[in-house]
């Protein structure tokens, strides 16, 4: 089998997967919340909460749940990691250093997973289990819970409650993840990932080196770290270490399971929103630029240049054997198409267009398909954009799902979209000013310029993947790029929940013939115009100094 | 060129279908004219209120300051052009507020001067002279024929004949009197017969030329809500763009410290981008073209609204209409042709339809009501039976207790009404009219016509079918109006039947009937229940509240004043069919804003394809693959993309004036439309553009 016709297989089996996912999962999670009913599990939970699960939120009352428990997250993992030494299984691991233990515990609260640090080598198993991988699903619950107040705002009139964030919390984690990455781990332990809270180790090498080694619960953290986009691995190689990810399959499957949930919340829309069509449209939107997105990349680390790979006739510094050329381009696209940010090869050992488009996937807001959640919000953010700009163009002012879209939704949803690249930018521009942060560049030229980019692009989107290439773990770069992922994650869930509590507050306004229709063709190809017209335009200038410097011969 | 719109005459009153929204063209002696005002209005205190703007012309008074320190050619013509550009955004809002300064000044002239006559008590000898601005509400004055009326008020003693052809160009004159719906009169018009007493019902300085002065110049135009949501994006664009260019200073700094060998250019060096052409492309990438246009083409909405006659009092009202979704229209004037005439004679048996038609032509030979005059016409028509000269005829006039009419001659006697006072009459004079007649009456009836019996002394003939006529062309209107997501609601006093009836043949897709105020009202609140925005017309007081309730009220300026104060429009040819074009006009105004916002986006891709190329190509020589439109020098693509940016706003200025081509169709053909000519168009056209001013460009000195 060719390479390619092998890419050709393993990219087709995964989109059909997907597919075939698509009506069950997005219908699953319509019910899990949309129903009225609350399991005797859950309800201890409501308990010892102290909630209401039958009490409505107001926007800003489910924005302030979000928020408080994100900083009581934030605080509980900075101190776990602070006190890591008094820690029962600790594995006599020091107490984490102040700037790296913010940068963590911000990281691991905001989906972003960026790790300036090297897992087997600094957090012990309480850490890891305790802390980060109940951070992995709560954060990924967070993310769907304010999509489907979004959708909720949408889909509700003349109201001014969203849900409870409390219930939506306890069934994306109780309902959604846990059983799926359940499942997952099982699969992963079946196809060779390790799975136990042993010690140290020593193994003797194949050349009779000694090598010392920590192994971990590998399998079930792997399994939730891609299905709640996260990306934080146990180990520092994340989904290239043999014992996360040890073979073409797992790797398959680690690709399915960051995609899945991202790709079928769209089918959650559509049924919340009472019209199916317009859940197809928006992943329509996603799969086109999803399919766009890896057949350039794919383009640009196939048709690699250079001495070595034309000798050995592939690009494979920086990738494991075990996958490939193809099989890694494609992880890699999918990693920072959602907000995942695992990695199964070395983001910077690509191609520099490859490479380009990697941050450009980021850049998009991370929308095809996104984060869990995260996607679907920012989707329909730029649905909204969309709707107002072209939608003008038949006579009547802008609406969408039969909600108006006037001053103060365009206002939010503009702010939404200024957020992120003013972090992004920010974040560059004061790293490459600054001999601080320039200090930290292990390359120099339009390279070295592509790594900061990279590492502001992938903290501010909540990515987490790293091109490497830079010396992040500097009270410097630890402090600005939490900064940059905790207000790259927050202002726009404080936003997107302000839209929704707006946009639920209307009485609809009925479909007729003079209504934008929303479901068709038509205004996919207009929803990814905008969004990549909107990225292109924002960060042209950026790119051009770095990959593009560097790509363009 | 301006439309004067009142010296004209009164225009065509029924909309045609495929009337293009038209509109005046640009005139260069208007840009000319209009020139003092743009550049009045470089203020900055002016210029702040269109952040857009106001940033361009930040950036042209910082190039300016560069350019006096560090003359060169380039830098020059970078701020001549920068200038330039404000100048033209200036302009676009001067010539769109031009148009309505001769109307205003007309207006102004009908104003001044005026004296009035108050009465000191209900004695209408004694009064004193005081000036027109001065009266208030409640002042009740005098008014004689050659005499103007000094405010707006009521008739509330006396009728007369008023000329108003200074407020809506008609110069036919019109009756007003005490009491009813023609009470109202409006200042500023001109009494040509009798003597009215008016009571003053407007505040002083708030009179209808007043506003209408206002609205024409403009002056005090309010952003309408969808204007403010669109600044708030361009506002977000803006920012996202200066974000954009700042950041990239830093990033431009280590680049080319990392290329110690690159020598320093005009566009960058140690310090990064110049300041010239980093404004530049901070001017290129902001909105300019719609954030230049957006005031005049609200400017223009309205002044289209009034070249057609129609006065909106907010531009709120004609952004809802755009969006409405209900018309409701009144049957008679709008649908019908108001009056009802005969469709079809219907003989009973033993009776010719011929021999009936020539009863019924002799019974309304005299009869001048239009029903009557439509008898003759018909029998005209259909039976050839032409009018004639009757000598000896008794005529017999309708009256309320005998409903019916008709003609004694020669001992002949033939009469027409209302079915049950015929039939008395004839079983009076000894007929026994049969069954037959009675299926005959009943079967119009319920077809929504009205049923008139003709017969002669002692014996019924027939039946005459008179119709209410439904307009030409209505029925494709509504069709039209279906396919645009539009819903028609016929209103009637008539009964259920009859207004079945015609809503049928008029194509409407519902009807209210035996309608009373009430009625429209709850009908008009149960719409915008369901969300939906409602447009509707009227004239009389009663109509006040439904007007006041709908989201597009239009008022007949013939209507009472209270019908005027509760619409948010007047149409000065009360004509309520004009209700569709108001609809078109809301569309087409916010089409124009929709399509100037994408080609305005759109045209940024190009002018990145230029600048990017200008700035780095010598740092970094693989991104002159970037430079697709091959320019001829980093100088001279910088220009150039700032030339084009400045000239597109003065190409467009027309378009925003006159509004893109609007034909009714459904939202999905309209949009496909749209988006090819103006967001294809808008990424395409730039390149064109740009590539042909550079080639003018190289010609230059100090451009290689």
């Amino acid at each position: 089998m060719s390479p390619t016709l092998a890419g050709i297989l393993f990219i087709g089996s995964l989109l059909l997967a997907l597919a075939v996912c698509f009506k069950p999962l997005g219908d699953y999670m319509y019910r899990v919340y949309s129903g009225t009913r609350h399991s005797a599990v859950e309800r201890g939970i409501y308990r010892l909460l102290g909630v209401d699960p039958d009490g409505e939120q107001r926007w800003g009352v489910y924005a302030r749940g979000v928020l408080a428990f994100s900083v009581l997250s934030v605080l509980f993992l900075y101190a776990l990691q602070r006190l890591q030494d008094h820690l029962v299984l600790s594995l006599g691991m020091k107490a984490v250093e102040p700037s790296s233990a913010w940068n963590t515990a911000v990281s691991f609260v905001t989906n972003t997973n960026w790790q300036s640090y090297s897992g087997e080598s600094t957090m012990g198993h309480v850490v890891q289990t305790a802390g980060l991988a109940v951070q992995n699903f709560v954060s990924a619950a967070t993310g769907m819970a304010v999509a489907v107040a979004l959708v909720r705002g949408f889909a509700r009139s003349k109201t001014d409650t969203l849900g409870n964030f409390w219930v939506d919390l306890v069934r994306g984690t109780i309902r959604i993840l846990l059983p799926i990455a359940f499942v997952a781990a099982l699969a992963l332990v079946a196809g060779g990932a390790i799975q136990t809270f042993a010690g140290h180790g020593t193994w003797t090498t194949l050349t009779g080196g000694e090598q010392t080694f920590t192994p971990a619960a590998a399998a079930s953290q792997e399994a939730i770290k891609n299905l709640g986009t996260n990306g934080g691995g146990i180990f520092n190689a994340n989904s290239a270490h043999p014992f996360e990810n040890p073979t073409a399959w797992t790797n398959w499957l680690t690709i399915f399971l960051l995609l899945v949930i991202a790709s079928c919340l769209p089918r959650t829309f559509g049924r919340m929103v009472g019209d199916n069509r317009q859940g197809h449209a928006v992943v329509a939107v996603m799969a086109t630029i999803f399919a766009a997105s890896v057949a350039l990349t794919h383009w640009a680390e196939r048709s690699a240049g250079g001495t070595v790979p034309q000798a050995i006739g592939a690009a494979m510094e920086g990738r494991e054997t075990r996958f490939g050329v193809s099989d890694s381009a494609m992880f890699a696209s999918a990693t920072t198409l959602t907000s995942t940010g695992a990695v199964d090869s070395f983001h910077d050992s690509y191609t520099a267009l490859g490479g380009g488009m990697l941050i450009f996937n980021m850049l998009l807001g991370e929308v095809a398909p996104g984060g869990t959640g995260a996607g679907l919000y920012g989707m329909l953010v730029l649905a909204v954009v969309t709707v107002f700009v072209a939608g003008l163009m038949v006579g009547r002012t802008p609406e969408y799902l039969g909600k108006k879209i006037g001053a103060r939704e365009i206002k939010l949803a503009s702010l939404y979209l200024l957020v992120t690249p003013a972090l992004v930018l920010a974040g560059t521009a004061v790293a490459m000013a600054t001999a601080t942060g320039r200090a930290a560049m292990l390359n120099g030229g339009a390279h070295g310029l592509s790594e900061i980019l990279y590492a502001y692009t992938s903290a501010s989107n909540n990515n987490g993947s790293a091109f490497a290439g830079v010396s992040v773990n500097t009270p410097f770069h630890n402090t600005t790029l939490g900064l940059c992922m905790a207000f790259g994650r927050f202002l726009p869930i404080v936003l997107v929940l302000a839209l929704a509590g707006s946009l639920a507050r209307q009485a609809p306004v009925p479909a007729s013939a003079g209504t934008l229709p929303t479901h068709r063709p038509q205004f996919v190809g207009m929803v990814v115009g905008v969004t990549i017209i909107l990225v292109a335009l924002t960060f042209l200038p950026a790119l051009a100094l770095g990959p593009l410097a560097e790509g363009l011969l | 060129m301006a439309t004067h719109v009142l010296e004209s005459p009164n225009q065509a009153p029924a909309p045609k279908k495929d009337s293009r929204m038209g509109g005046g063209l640009l005139d260069p002696k208007q840009m000319i004219r209009s020139l003092p005002d743009a550049l009045r209005k470089l203020d900055p205190r002016i210029m702040w209120r269109n952040p857009v703007m106001f940033i361009v012309e930040i950036g042209a008074v910082f190039t300016t300051a560069l350019a006096i320190l560090d003359p060169s050619w380039f830098a020059w013509a970078i701020v001549a052009w920068l200038w330039l550009t404000v100048v033209f955004a200036n302009l676009a809002e001067a010539v769109a507020e031009g148009r309505g300064k001769a109307q205003a000044a007309t207006l102004r002239a009908a104003r001044r001067d005026t004296t009035a006559r108050r009465l000191k008590a209900r004695d209408p000898g004694q009064w004193d002279v005081v000036a027109a601005p001065e009266l208030k509400q409640g002042d009740v004055v005098v008014v004689e024929a050659g005499e103007i009326i000094p405010g707006d008020g009521d008739v509330i003693e006396g009728i007369a004949s008023v000329d108003e052809s200074a407020i809506t160009g008609e110069s036919a004159p019109v009756i007003r009197e005490s009491g009813g719906d023609r009470s109202a009169v409006t200042g500023g018009t001109k009494v040509l017969s009798d003597r009215i007493v008016v009571r003053i019902t407007q505040q002083p300085g708030q009179s209808f030329v007043d506003r209408m002065i206002a609205l024409v110049e403009g002056s005090n135009r309010q952003k309408t809500p969808n204007e403010i949501a669109l600044n708030i994006l361009l506002a977000a664009l803006t920012v996202v763009f200066l974000v954009a260019t700042a950041t990239m200073q830093p990033l431009a700094i280590y680049s080319k410290s990392v290329n110690p060998g690159v020598p320093d250019s005009l566009a960058l060096n140690a310090d990064g981008v110049t300041g010239i052409v980093l404004v530049s492309l901070i001017v290129c990438l902001i909105p300019t073209t719609i954030g230049a246009l957006l005031s005049a083409i609200g400017i223009a909405g309205m002044d289209r609204l009034v070249q057609r006659n129609v006065l909106a009092m907010s531009g709120r009202a004609v952004e809802a209409a755009g969006d409405v979704s209900t018309l409701l229209l009144d049957k008679t004037g709008t649908i019908t042709l108001g009056n009802r005439q005969a469709a079809e004679f219907v003989p009973v048996a033993g009776v010719t339809e011929r021999e009936l038609a020539e009863a019924a032509q002799l019974s309304s030979l005299a009869d001048e009501t239009p029903e009557g005059r439509s008898i003759v016409v018909f029998a005209k028509e259909r039976h050839g039976l032409r009018e004639r000269e009757i000598h000896g005829a008794a005529w017999v006039p309708f009256t309320a207790r005998t409903r019916m009419s008709g003609v004694n001659l020669d001992g002949r006697e033939v009469r027409k009404g209302a079915a049950t006072a015929v039939m008395k009459w004839v079983r009076d004079a000894g007929g026994h009219p049969t069954d037959d007649i009675g299926h005959l009456v009943d079967g119009i009836s319920a077809s929504g016509g009205t049923p008139l019996v003709v017969a002669e002394k002692g014996r019924v003939l027939g039946v005459i079918h008179l119709k209410d006529v439904v307009k030409e062309g209505m029925r494709e209107r509504f069709d039209e109006m279906r396919r645009m997501g539009i819903r028609t609601v016929m209103i009637t006093g008539d009964n259920p039947l009859t207004a079945r009836a015609i809503a049928d043949e008029a194509g409407v897709d519902d009807f209210l009937a035996e309608a009373t105020p009430e009625d429209k009202l709850a009908l008009i609140r149960k719409e915008q229940e369901g969300g939906r925005l409602v447009a509707m017309t009227g004239d009389g007081t009663n109509d006040a509240p439904a007007l006041a309730q709908s989201d597009v009220g239009v008022a007949m300026n013939t209507g009472t004043s209270a019908a005027k104060e509760a619409g948010n429009m007047v149409d000065l040819d009360s004509n309520p069919t004009k209700l569709i074009e108001i609809v078109e006009i809301g569309k087409q105004l916010l089409i124009t804003r929709g399509a100037l916002t994408t080609f305005s986006i759109a045209n940024d891709v190009a002018k990145y394809f230029a600048i990017i190329p200008a700035m780095f190509a010598a740092l970094y020589p693989g991104l002159d693959a970037l430079n697709v439109m091959r320019l001829a020098s980093p100088q001279s693509a910088i220009l150039a993309a700032v030339i084009f940016n400045a000239l597109v706003i003065i190409a467009l200025i027309p378009l925003a004036l006159r509004g893109v081509r609007y034909r009714p169709s459904s939202a999905s053909k309209l949009l496909s439309r749209n988006l090819y000519v103006y967001g294809l168009g808008g990424i395409v056209v730039p390149f064109i553009g740009i590539k042909l001013i550079d080639l003018l460009l190289q010609l230059l000195p100090g451009m290689s």
